[in-house]
């Protein structure tokens, strides 16, 4: 994912929801909703978190503000 | 010994005996083998001799000329699926790969690979008919080891369109290498060069599999509507049926998945092998078809977890904070892509607070079983590498390895190695309990008579999941519940689920009766796996007897004519001013008053309350022979809310007991053809009681704030620590460190000779 963010490993972006945040990634990182959205969702391989929480709402889950956004491998257990 | 720190609940934390015991423990439950039906068929698989082998021709004229036999299927008559990710409700999966495991198309790409798939009047004939098919095989050059398969090329090459995913920079370059990942953080460089000590080791882990006593069973029938219904043994009914209508290009809702009760499944029964065949064999011959996997099957052709190498270098300064920390992962995926690499990455050091960082994963195609789920998988085999070294470190440095562990330990706020910041977790009261117990200060037995002791300490952190699950509670008209779950339970979430319920509706946990439902009869429920179960499906639990709760209200309040919002209901007795009347009582007067009272709740919840644990291992070793004993053992885990105690125990115990056997003995032993030369329990050597200590339990209850009971996961952390924890003690006792698993009697005699 850093391929895409020219090396970054963070960076700060605005949303009102998960699927405005990305959009403004991919205004400034071009190919990131590729990267990271399959057929209008969040693609099963990518989990979310926001402030530590991992979320299950997809594109149109809330951001408040000021949120720590991690965009990590999904995983799932035995 | 449990710790229960709260007293707040009357049912929750108590041990009442197991609603499912008397069935098992008299034989009654009904498990996968024993489903028969009226004109049931039997299915039998024939199995690739070769670990990598083309398939140029399968004959199979002379099987279905054999009397009895009514067909025969191969690869080819299943419907071609894409290549590519494809997202399917919870799961990611590649459907032609998934089709390829459970039938061969081109390659035979692991010895037991299925070929082909027989139906018969009897499980003899079919075995019969497996032996008349004629296959045509051109032999492939096997790849078996992990580090080879990465520099493979030509006729190693598993998949000849695989392509390396994640790398910097595309590439074209036929590949064994799936998928590379990389987490970091910080400069790991500058942080070694601000190290006083720095110790760096590679690692070797073999495969291993879950070793679960039941082998893999199905029964299918399918009927002339197009309808079809599959009994099996499964973690996931959900899954059982998504997977096989993908295979068989279905529609999901034409199949209905019947849980047998399960004979263990640690991870490994969360996806299909012999499911979709029976169910494709009952299509074409318009009987129900039953099959079952032999001990060998099982070891050979399901998905064990990954063997592993793996580098670890870890620096510190002298008063013990770790500057940086690199590794480097490459796992066995078998013959197709989905390792646990990815989690091994993101669990490993998890329990450190760690500003230099940078962990590196492959997952590595090879001629060996797909691998599949196994307890925190990923977990153990990089927890393994990384504990023995922050010992050494710690060793090194002259710091108590608790201690140092202490000094880095992760708290609420700190950062996992993937980046989000831990919400509260009880790792450092782990730490501390583990140094204030009795078995830490106790004193080792003197070596005596050449045997040498030692002991070790090691920690493990597992994520835990969420996940979608669905749970209704109904009112008996006697004033007992039932609560309805599609989790099929593998660890105790019958008496779970039905203890939460009973702990709102203010009943006794006997007084309701846990049920596992078929996939027609129930809302969606994610795999049981994750350990997720009690926390998720207990979550749709406490929702839905919170429902029940509710509409009891209304309904009594309709018996005293009064709004529900004036009656109150407490420990199972509904209260209006100075009236009062038992549910016993209410739920006899239920037709009166509205009607049967039944609670529903779906939920995909968050709050998932991660896991850690801290273990402490005394062992005895004969140097001459390397036989090493485990004297006492003692696993210190916060547990979030231990609902029944005695099941938390048992998953600790058990998760102990499997990596006791992973540390010490088990592995997949293959020969230079790739053919498994152990595939049965007399030589794969999964630990006796005979082997294993009582091991000792400390629950501590540091309840997760998201969830209303405070529960955490607790099936899966278990497991990440025990290798590790005995290789320490095993220094502890002899000198040296052991970086292969398993740490068997060769290697450790081995290991003593070359350090005389």
């Amino acid at each position: 994912m850093r391929k895409l963010t020219r090396g970054q490993d963070r960076t700060t972006a605005t949303g009102a929801t998960l699927g405005e945040l990305i959009n403004d990634l991919d205004r400034q990182f071009p190919g990131f909703r590729e990267r990271v959205v399959e057929h209008g969702d969040l693609a099963g391989s990518i989990a979310v978190s926001i402030n530590g929480e991992v979320i299950t709402g997809g594109l149109s889950e809330p951001i408040p503000a000021d949120s720590e956004i991690h965009f990590v491998p999904a995983i799932a257990g035995g | 010994m449990a710790t229960v720190q709260e007293a707040k609940f009357k049912v929750i934390g108590t041990r009442p005996i197991r609603h499912d015991g008397v069935d098992k423990v008299t034989g009654r439950a009904k498990y996968g083998a024993d489903i028969s039906l009226p004109g049931l068929l039997h299915g039998k698989v024939l199995r690739s001799p070769h670990a990598h082998a083309r398939i140029k021709s399968i004959d199979a004229s002379a099987a279905l000329k054999l009397p009895g036999v009514k067909a025969v299927i191969t690869g080819k008559d299943l419907p071609e699926l894409p290549s590519g990710a494809q997202q399917m409700g919870e799961m990611v999966i590649n459907p032609r790969f998934l089709s390829m495991n459970v039938l061969a198309k081109d390659k035979a790409l692991y010895n037991g690979h299925a070929i082909a798939a027989v139906a018969a009047t009897s499980p003899h004939i079919a075995e019969e008919a497996l032996a008349l098919i004629k296959v045509e095989y051109e032999v492939l050059p096997a790849v078996l080891d992990v580090r080879q398969s990465m520099a493979a090329t030509g006729a190693q090459i598993l998949h000849a369109d695989m392509r390396t995913a994640g790398t910097p920079e595309p590439s074209d370059k036929e590949t064994n290498v799936a998928n590379q990942v990389r987490f970091a953080r910080g400069d790991v460089e500058a942080g070694f060069k601000a190290a006083a000590v720095v110790v760096e080791r590679e690692f070797d882990t073999s495969m291993v599999h879950q070793g679960y006593i039941e082998p893999h069973n199905a029964v299918a029938q399918y009927n002339s509507d197009g309808h079809g219904t599959i009994w099996c043994s499964t973690q996931g009914t959900f899954s059982v049926r998504e997977l096989s209508a993908h295979i068989l290009q279905m529609p999901v809702g034409s199949i209905k998945v019947v849980p047998a009760e399960i004979g263990g499944g640690f991870g490994g029964k969360t996806t299909v092998y012999l499911e979709p065949l029976a169910l494709f064999l009952s299509r074409k011959t318009g009987k129900p078809v039953k099959m079952v996997m032999s001990r060998s099957e099982v070891l050979r052709a399901t998905g064990p977890t990954s063997g592993s190498h793996i580098k670890c270098k870890i620096g510190a300064t002298k008063d013990g904070k770790i500057t940086a920390a690199q590794m480097w992962l490459a796992y066995e995926a078998g013959a197709f892509p989905g390792s646990p690499v990815g989690a091994g990455c993101m669990t490993v050091l998890a329990p450190y607070a760690l500003e230099n960082l940078q962990i590196d994963g492959f997952d590595v195609v090879l001629n060996k079983p797909k691998t599949c789920a196994y307890r925190a998988p990923g977990a153990t085999n990089a927890s393994f590498a990384a504990e023995t070294v922050l010992d050494e470190v710690a060793e090194k440095l002259g710091i108590d390895p608790i201690e140092f562990r202490r000094i880095n330990g992760a708290k609420e706020g700190t950062a996992q190695p993937a980046g989000p910041q831990f919400r509260r977790i009880g790792f450092l009261e782990t730490l501390e309990a583990a140094k204030n117990s009795e078995h830490y200060k106790s004193q080792l037995p003197k070596a005596t008579n050449g045997k040498k002791y030692g002991r070790g300490v090691a920690s493990g952190f597992w994520f835990n999941a969420g996940m979608q699950s669905t749970a209704t509670v109904s009112i008996n008209a006697d004033g007992t519940a039932n609560v309805v779950t599609g989790s099929p339970d593998i660890g105790g979430s019958r008496a779970s689920c039905a203890m939460i319920a009973a702990e709102v509706l203010g009943l006794k946990a006997e007084q309701v009766n846990p049920v596992v439902a078929d996939t027609d009869s129930i809302g969606h429920t994610d795999v049981t796996g994750g350990s997720r179960v009690t926390f998720a499906t207990g979550y749709a639990v406490y929702e839905a007897a919170q429902e029940a709760v509710k509409l009891l209200k209304e309904r009594a309040a309709v018996l005293w004519k009064t709004k529900p919002e004036e009656v109150s209901y407490q420990d199972g007795v509904a209260s209006f001013g100075q009236e009062s009347m038992p549910l016993k009582q209410l739920a006899g007067r239920l037709a009166r008053a509205g009607g049967p009272v039944t609670g529903s709740a779906s939920v995909n919840p968050r709050g998932i309350g991660p896991a850690f644990a801290t273990h402490i291992v005394d062992v005895e070793v004969d140097p001459e022979t390397g036989k090493v004993d485990v004297l006492r053992y003692t696993a210190i885990q916060d547990v979030g809310k231990a609902i029944h105690p005695s099941y938390v125990e048992g998953q600790i115990q058990g998760g102990v007991a499997q990596g006791i056997g992973w540390a010490l003995n088990e592995e997949y032993f293959y020969d230079d053809n790739g053919v498994m030369r152990n595939s049965g329990f007399l030589d794969y050597r999964m630990p006796t009681t005979l082997d294993l200590p009582m091991i000792d339990t400390v629950l501590l209850e540091v309840p997760n704030p998201g969830h209303p009971v405070g529960i955490r996961g607790v099936g899966e952390v278990p497991i990440v620590p025990p290798p590790a924890a005995i290789a320490n003690a095993l220094h502890n006792a002899l000198g040296v460190r052991l970086e292969q698993l398993p740490m068997s009697p060769p290697k450790i005699v081995k290991a003593v000779l070359e350090k005389k």
